[in-house]
């Protein structure tokens, strides 16, 4: 069964990406934690520590975590994405339902050689469905080969 | 007209009328700054006039150039419409982008013999192709050219015998009698609550003040006085008046709604699909290709369950007013509907399905989920405002929790070779046939909770609707995903079309 193969992981790249766009959505709690200590209404480090160490431990570790419960496997047929640490999804789109593909780069991807690729299918559910964190060339290659699968009159 | 010429053809001169009528209701707001305008000038009914002749004018002016501007041309390989008064728009549709001609018709072009014709090609909304207006017999024609233009295009020859159409009788019908019926079941007291908003919205037009309370007593007090002096048993006798007079006006609200929308329901199996024809004053002639219908519903109301009524949705990608499903039998036994599910290819449930229940951890969830909430309430309230308050959430918690355990009950699902069976609810039970092959794709998705507990919720891509078969064992959710994806990677979509 498809369920027991294992997953391909991700490009290493990809936690680096993740990194950065945790590291900017921890930015705000750092900076009121700065205006906080200036303000001093405490001891020294009142604020920065915790926030700092939170930030700290919420950068290095969760985008490590999620890297690892994501994946995908490409199969003769389909192809499988998983991803999610709480809420988890196991996605299987079939080529011969996919309506068209997309790779797209990020700024931030493309410092990496990252890029994103993206089936859509006529479902209303699931109408597009996401893969971040492939290496460049490993996108493309998977676009030609899911298009091979693609019969030409339906383009 | 010979349909190879291309020629430019306009489009009915009677849709001139419509047209304009169309534009001044659409036009209120400028009748009203003209009437304001204008006061000080005409008074009375001649301002009125005044200013509906203006405005009217300028619709007539602005309706003629529309229709000398509109030309379609029915070429060898696609229909072309040009059109614009001072910009220029071209349009193209090639015949096999043309999923659907429709045909609309609202209530002034009707009288006039005119519909409104719409090409369907899946962009959706505005940017569908329309031609207002062609006469009756004009948008019938077309629509047939189309639909043989099509078939050349598609797998040449399968002779088929055109214009049987009207001849063979319909697969479902409703008759003044059945739509009676109906109406009753669509009880509604919208009505009432329409004139109750309008009376608060317009009350200054009133010549007396409704919300004084005292006018009433008074007109109570007048002629009313001897009411009072009767006793209680013509006041009750006055109160079950008033309720007799409401169930009345929800009758007839109903009853009117639906002969409205339902008159002359027909739905004929056609060699080119399902055609569906109804509507009283605005008639809409609906084809549906059988193999686009993605998956079919079975539901139903309470109370009309009791006495065997149900409807039956087709799902598909083409949109229907706006819903994403057609509705094929508002009203009908299941004796009736079963034949039309399979006229549509698909087959209806038997009694040799192997149902399947929800994992019972999802259940002791969903208990204990809406279990503690209103226990964390119960407490809340009894502690915090009054002991005895307390117990109505109880009361109402264990009342839901009860609910969820009937609910897991009618949870059902079932597959076999061709098609995947859902089914939910106790009382009003509705359920969804869709074909395994038809579907897009399969997800297995757990939140943090299902995770631990072993259960997830199999998620398919349904073209034009949804399908989530929620709760199930993860083992029976990963072998049905393979199933169904065995079925569906067997297929290219390019056939299913």
């Amino acid at each position: 069964m498809v369920d027991d193969e294992e997953l391909t992981p991700l490009h290493p790249n990809h936690v680096k990406v993740l990194r950065v766009v945790t590291a900017l959505a921890t930015l705000p709690f750092v900076i009121v934690a700065l205006v906080l200590e200036v303000r001093a209404f405490l001891f020294p480090g009142a604020f920065m520590v915790p926030v700092v160490l939170a930030a700290l431990y919420v950068v290095l570790r969760i985008p490590l975590r999620r890297y690892h419960a994501r994946g995908y496997q490409m199969g003769e047929d389909r192809l499988r994405v998983v991803k999610g640490l709480l809420f988890r999804s196991d996605t299987v789109v079939p080529f011969g339902r996919v309506q068209h593909i997309d790779v797209d780069q990020g700024p931030l991807e493309r410092a990496y050689g990252l890029a994103t690729l993206t089936v859509h299918t006529a479902g209303t559910h699931n109408a597009s469905v996401t893969l971040p964190g492939l290496a460049n060339e490993t996108a493309m290659e998977m676009r030609e080969a899911i298009r091979a699968h693609i019969r030409r009159d339906t383009m | 007209m010979d349909s190879t010429a291309p020629t430019p053809q306009r489009t009915n001169p009677l849709g001139m009328i419509a047209l304009a009528a169309q534009g001044l209701g659409k036009s209120a707001l400028p009748l009203v700054a003209a009437m304001f305008g204008l006061r000080d000038e005409f008074s009375g009914i001649a301002l009125v006039l005044v200013a509906l002749a203006g405005v009217g004018g300028i619709m007539a002016v602005l309706a003629f150039l529309r229709w000398h501007r509109l030309t379609y041309v029915v070429g060898a390989e696609d229909i072309r419409v040009e059109s614009g008064i001072i910009s220029r728009a071209a349009r193209s549709v090639p015949y096999e982008r043309i999923q659907d001609v429709s045909l609309e018709q609202t209530l002034l072009p009707r009288l006039l013999g005119l519909v409104e014709v719409r090409f369907e090609t899946g962009a959706g909304g505005k940017d569908e192709l329309k031609l207002a207006y062609l006469t009756a017999e004009e948008g019938a024609r077309l629509r047939e050219v189309i639909r043989e233009r099509r078939e050349e295009e598609a797998v040449a020859g399968v002779a088929q015998e055109a214009g049987a159409e009207q001849d063979s009788p319909p697969i479902f019908a409703m008759g003044p009698g059945r739509l009676l019926r109906f109406g009753l079941f669509e009880f509604s007291l919208a009505a009432v609550a329409v004139m109750g908003g309008l009376a608060q919205q317009f009350d200054f037009i009133l010549p007396f003040d409704i919300w004084d309370w005292e006018h009433w007593m008074e007109l109570v007090a007048g002629p009313g006085d001897w009411i009072a002096h009767l006793g209680p048993w013509a006041q009750a006798l006055g109160i079950m008046l008033a309720l007799a007079s409401l169930a009345v006006l929800g009758f007839a609200t109903g009853i009117i709604r639906t002969f409205t929308r339902e008159w002359g329901f027909r739905l004929d199996r056609t060699p080119k699909g399902f055609r569906r024809q109804r509507g009283l004053f605005t008639r809409t002639d609906v084809v549906m290709p059988a193999h686009r219908v993605q998956a079919v519903q079975v539901g139903t109301r309470f109370l009309r369950r009791r006495f065997g009524w149900h409807s039956l949705k087709f799902v598909s990608l083409a949109q229907d007013a706006g819903k994403a499903s057609h509705v094929v039998a508002p009203f009908a036994k299941l004796a009736e509907i079963d034949p039309i599910i399979r006229a549509a290819g698909f087959e209806p449930e038997s009694d040799t399905l192997d149902w399947h229940r929800a994992a019972p951890e999802y259940r002791t969830d969903s208990m204990v989920l809406v279990g503690g909430f209103f226990v964390l309430l119960a407490l809340g309230l009894g502690i915090f405002v009054n002991p005895l308050l307390g117990f109505a959430p109880v009361a109402l918690g264990m009342a839901l929790v009860l609910g969820e355990q009937v609910s897991w009950q009618f949870l059902l699902h079932a597959t076999d070779a061709r098609q995947l069976y859902s089914r939910r609810g106790w009382l009003v039970p509705k359920s969804t046939i869709a074909s395994r092959v038809k579907l897009h794709s399969a997800e297995i998705s757990q939140g943090p909770l299902a995770q631990r507990r072993g259960y997830a919720t199999l998620l398919l891509g349904l073209a034009g609707g949804t399908l989530a078969l929620r709760g199930l064992p993860v083992e029976r959710a990963r072998a049905l995903r393979a199933a169904v994806v065995e079925s569906m990677t067997g297929t290219d979509f390019s056939e299913l079309r």
